[in-house]
């Protein structure tokens, strides 16, 4: 039997205190019910005897606290799963907000999922193309990684990474794929972008969403991205699929968890958000992977804006401290026209080295990607000196150099959203790139390859 | 057993009433789950509780019953290529239990009670023994020769002793105290974390800990016993140089703790260590190392202890006389369990909210390192290296953690992201970081490896030092600027910078370079560059220096096998010797 408790005897902010409560366990769902039959969901944070401290999800406004009626569910945070959520709609809360059906659930699936097994893991070490050059060429992405793209307001990573969505691959394979898409607090706009995106590219009956958007109550966002993660694990592990799960905005998530700390009143660690940021962020990336003996895989791409472009601002910090990697857009080449902005120096992708060279891509990869990091690192300073002494004082290799960070910039990065390159097209480009540099620069790549790639093509030509 | 009542719930944090024979630091068993946890506080009958699993669904007035015992760790046979979670629990045991994910409440011993081990008897009846004293050995793996010693505790005269095969709860030996009382020896010892375990006398690091990366064996170099600290911020390869050392650095035995850090960083030195070979011994890496594993998405308390058990399991190894690297990745998350503990525990906050006590925390911890005297008659000499991984938020090495950890430990390798970002591995910063050992390890290194040693290294460290200074002129006048010398410091310490610092983790060759190999690859550079202002001085083209084909020769040298290293740099001598003599005499005659 459940009780009903009418002894709510505080209200503040997001919080709720209740007494007199008894049987409740640490973070079971309730719900309120309000004086004129509105429900409302909330979800325990402490008990102290028999007083609860409640989070609401919803707004606490006219909330009468003598009329309001509050249930325990006897359960945590729960999604419903089934197969049928593939091309649905839901809320931050998981209730399917397409007009469609409810669904039927095969199971019910506790939210917060429970830690993988470090020793049950299997390494990340598949390629996904993304067709992307900044990507498979210098930051390979590999499926079961969790790759965060760190922008900024205003940076377009929305068409990034609808673009991440839309041609994201393995090759050789033509597997079962998913995309669970959550919004977290974003505007409709954005979300509609994303919405359009999918349907355009005839994905959507293959994508799971949920959106949380910026009119939406800010605590549901605690949840949303949960929801999505679960929804992603029963499509991976128990259906074998291969999900892409796209985060979107990380940020606006954690200005939520910020906000339920304030109203704690807990001691604030580094700009007022809560010490516990790591860890709760931890507990969400780290739920992508693979898992031994299973087929499917979570591979996640959240997004994290950072706030005034500052990669030391502790939400990208944090996330960078868990995630494999990061790619970073940059607002300098947005402004030069570049596109996608990707900044390739400071991105990184931590899973790289497993996913590439013979049998994977090609065997030249490694070599050549280090090559090119060196050589767009040395042009970049080049032109720093340049402009500060002029092009006089350059070196005739600085020059060389100079030069080749502009193409790279412009043939290599910049290939807009709707152009998806092989792996071998990447490749290709990249020594196209690296022939403007004199030979014994390529101190990186093993003697084969140059032979085969670099002086291929020049032999070809004298032959003409 | 005590039964106490659970009267506050949150997060990880239980606080139960009707303790009071409860003592402080007990494990108890926290609600029907029987979930883990220990005793941080008591007030009255009333005990704060660190749970070490998720709490969710936990209701007061669920039963706390207490094990009567602080957390312990099991010591013995079978500790050897295992991976534990934070309080010793065996993740592959797990597996088969729970299948791929943890679930709550679940326990299973730490060590396989049911495998029969060989006891090889090294003590006799009637030899007089007490804590400390090995009484036989067992073959743990081809690499670890476990030897059994005499628990805390116990003194007196072994009346039996036999060699044979054993289970670990079997009794191998029986000892009589002065009191005449029997005593049962077992294989199986168990020691409360939080606690160091003893031993007779400390002894100064004056023996480098070799690792096979050049710019920490030759700059930076750790001693065996001595502490060291690699902070930096994400992206500037921690893990890596933290995975290096495991993988090289010459100890008989490895405790890698990852702590509150990536699950596939685990799963990838479990892949990995079994196939790599130690140089040593020729046998898998994994035959010699213990891996404890709480990543970050694992429960934040059992992080705290996590890092306790690591090295607790390492003391206990010193104990037999090896010496013992500890990896710890990362201490900032471990220091950040404890602030969450300490907020939920409502303490007053000191530096951004870390709890007042984090640096006498870091620093006991740090201080269970050393070189040693081991407890029993043998004085036979263990030691215990502790190597920390620091993560600062944002890089910056002011915040509270990393200031703490600078005060204690004797190493600094600073990480560097600007390095980082141009692929310069390892990342550390040549201007920044030091070693506080190198002086007591110097008579070492000059009288096994080169008597030059340390003039080359403090040469190198000399160049490298005035290159920052030029670089500024340089961003001022330019390269032209420069006196013809000053260019050639600059571009030695390119090669210094590029072929000798720079080292390929990733490379069959390159990823391990003996101290031999290494100063002849210090010596080489510096040849080069000696020959160089020689024939500056003889009025040659700086380019005719800077490209002759040796240089690309040094560039290679790292990546010969060592068994033809010594041929290659004396040939490469020899070239620049031939190609410098070349340039002079081609010089004169153009003069004439």
């Amino acid at each position: 039997m459940i009780k009903e408790y009418q002894t709510i005897s505080e209200v503040s902010g997001p919080l709720m205190l209740v007494k007199g409560v008894q049987d409740v366990g640490y973070d079971e769902l309730g719900q309120i019910e309000l004086g004129n039959g509105e429900t409302r969901h909330c979800r325990v944070l402490e008990i102290n005897g028999d007083d609860v401290l409640v989070q609401l999800f919803e707004s606490s406004a006219g909330m009468n606290l003598d009329d309001s009626k509050v249930r325990f569910l006897g359960h945590g945070a729960q999604l419903g799963v089934s197969l049928d959520m593939l091309g649905r709609v839901f809320d931050g809360m998981g209730h399917s907000i397409d007009g469609g059906a409810e669904i039927i659930p095969e199971k019910m699936m506790d939210i917060n999922g429970e830690p993988m097994n470090p020793a049950a893991r299997e390494y990340p070490s598949e390629f996904i193309q993304t067709g992307v050059s900044a990507i498979d060429g210098l930051n390979t992405l590999v499926r079961g990684q969790k790759l965060p793209i760190f922008s900024g307001s205003g940076l377009p990573h929305a068409d990034f990474a609808a673009q991440i969505a839309r041609q994201a691959r393995v090759r050789g394979t033509d597997s079962n794929f998913a995309v669970v898409f959550a919004a977290v607090g974003i505007t409709y706009e954005e979300a509609d972008f994303f919405i359009n995106d999918f349907r355009k590219s005839g994905s959507i009956d293959r994508t799971v969403m949920f959106l949380n958007l910026a009119n939406d109550p800010a605590v549901e966002r605690i949840s949303t991205p949960r929801m999505a993660l679960t929804a992603a694990e029963y499509l991976a592990f128990e259906k074998n699929m291969h999900v892409l799960v796209i985060i979107t905005d990380i940020t606006n998530y954690c200005e939520s968890l910020r906000e339920i700390s304030a109203a704690r009143k807990e001691v604030p660690g580094r700009r007022g958000y809560p010490g516990y940021l790591y860890t709760d962020l931890a507990t969400m990336y780290e739920r992508a992977g693979k898992k031994k003996g299973v087929d499917g895989s979570i591979t996640m791409i959240p997004i994290v804006s950072m706030p005034e472009d500052d990669i030391t601002h502790p939400i990208p910090d944090l996330t960078g401290y868990i995630t494999e990697g990061q790619i970073i857009l940059s607002r300098e080449l947005y402004r030069k026209g570049i596109k996608p902005p990707v900044n390739v120096s400071p991105s990184l992708s931590r899973l790289k080295d497993k996913g590439i060279g013979e049998g994977k891509t090609r065997e030249d990869h490694a070599d050549t990607m280090n090559q090119l990091f060196a050589a767009y690192s040395r042009g970049k300073d080049a032109k720093e000196l340049m402009s500060i002494l002029g092009e006089a004082a350059l070196s005739e290799t600085d020059k060389i150099y100079a030069r080749f960070a502009d193409h790279f910039e412009k043939r290599y990065v910049n290939q807009g959203y709707y152009t998806n390159r092989s792996i071998e097209d990447t490749l290709n480009i990249g020594w196209e790139l690296l022939k403007d540099l004199p030979r014994q620069e390529l101190k990186r790549i093993h003697d084969e390859y140059v032979d085969k790639y670099y002086y291929g093509k020049n032999t070809a030509d004298e032959e003409e | 057993m005590e039964q106490g009542t659970i009267v506050k719930i949150s997060g990880p944090l239980v606080a139960a009433t009707g303790m009071s024979r409860a003592n402080m630091g007990d494990v108890v068993r926290v609600g029907e789950l029987g979930l883990t946890g220990e005793i941080l506080e008591m007030r009255d009958g009333r005990a704060s509780i660190q749970v070490y699993e998720e709490t969710a669904g936990l209701k007061v007035g669920e039963p706390v019953h207490t094990t009567g015992l602080p957390l312990s760790v099991e010591l013995g046979p079978g500790l050897v290529e295992t991976i534990y979670d934070g309080i010793q629990r065996p993740l592959f045991k797990l597996i088969e239990k729970t299948g791929s994910n943890i679930t709550r409440g679940v326990t299973e011993s730490a060590l396989d009670h049911s495998k029969e081990w060989d006891f090889v008897a090294t003590a006799k009846e009637g030899d007089e023994v007490s804590m400390g004293d090995i009484i036989g050995t067992v073959q743990e793996t081809n690499a670890v020769l476990h030897k059994i010693m005499i628990p805390k505790g116990i003194e007196g005269t072994i009346k039996e002793i036999k060699s044979g095969t054993y289970t670990i709860d079997e009794v191998v030996a029986i000892v009589t105290d002065d009191n005449g009382d029997d005593h049962d020896v077992t294989m199986l010892q168990r020691w409360p974390v939080r606690v160091q375990r003893p031993y007779v006398e400390k002894l100064p690091p004056n023996e480098p800990l070799i690792t096979g990366q050049r710019v920490i064996d030759t700059m930076f170099p750790l001693a065996k016993g001595g502490t060291a600290a690699v902070p930096g911020p994400f992206g500037s390869g921690k893990t890596v140089v933290q995975h290096q050392l495991a993988k090289w650095a010459e100890v008989d035995i490895v405790v890698y703790i990852g702590c509150g850090e990536r699950g596939n960083e685990m799963t990838d030195v479990l892949n990995e260590f079994p196939e790599l070979e130690d140089p040593k011994t020729g046998e898998p890496l994994m035959k010699r190392t213990i891996l404890i594993a709480n990543t970050s998405d694992m429960p934040v308390a059992a992080r705290e202890a996590s890092v306790y058990t690591g090295i607790t399991i390492a003391e206990y190894f010193r104990d037999m006389g090896y010496s013992v690297a500890l990896m710890a990745d990362s201490t900032s998350r471990w220091a950040e369990a404890l602030r969450e503990m300490s907020g939920r525990l409502e303490e007053m906050p000191g530096e951004e909210g870390y709890p007042a006590y984090l640096s006498s925390r870091l620093a006991q911890f740090y201080e269970r390192a050393g070189k040693i005297i081991c407890m029993g008659k043998d004085r036979r000499q263990g030691s215990l290296s502790a190597i920390g991984a620091v993560s600062p938020p944002g890089g910056d090495i002011s915040e509270p953690v990393s200031q703490a950890t600078l005060r204690i430990v004797k190493v600094f390798w600073g990480l560097d992201a600007n390095l980082a970002h141009a692929r310069h591995f390892p990342a550390i910063n040549w201007l920044t970081s030091y070693s506080l050992y190198e002086d007591r390890l110097g008579p070492w290194l000059n009288e096994k490896i080169d008597k030059e040693f340390t003039s080359h290294r403090a040469r190198m460290m000399r160049l490298l030092q005035e290159e920052s200074e030029l670089n500024e002129v340089v961003q001022l006048v330019g390269m032209d600027g420069l006196s013809k010398k000053d260019q050639m410091k600059l571009e030695i310490c390119k090669v210094i910078r590029e072929d000798y610092l720079h080292q390929n983790a990733f490379h069959e060759v390159d990823t391990y370079a003996s101290m031999h190999k290494q100063f002849k690859l210090m010596d080489i550079i510096l040849y080069y560059y000696d020959r160089c202002n020689e024939a500056i001085d003889k009025e040659i083209n700086l380019d005719d220096l800077f490209f002759m084909p040796s240089r690309e020769d040094i560039g290679r040298y790292k990546y010969l096998e060592e068994s033809i290293a010594d041929q290659g740099y004396d040939k490469i001598k020899q070239d620049i010797d031939a190609h410098i003599a070349n340039l002079i005499r081609k010089a004169g005659e153009a003069d004439d």
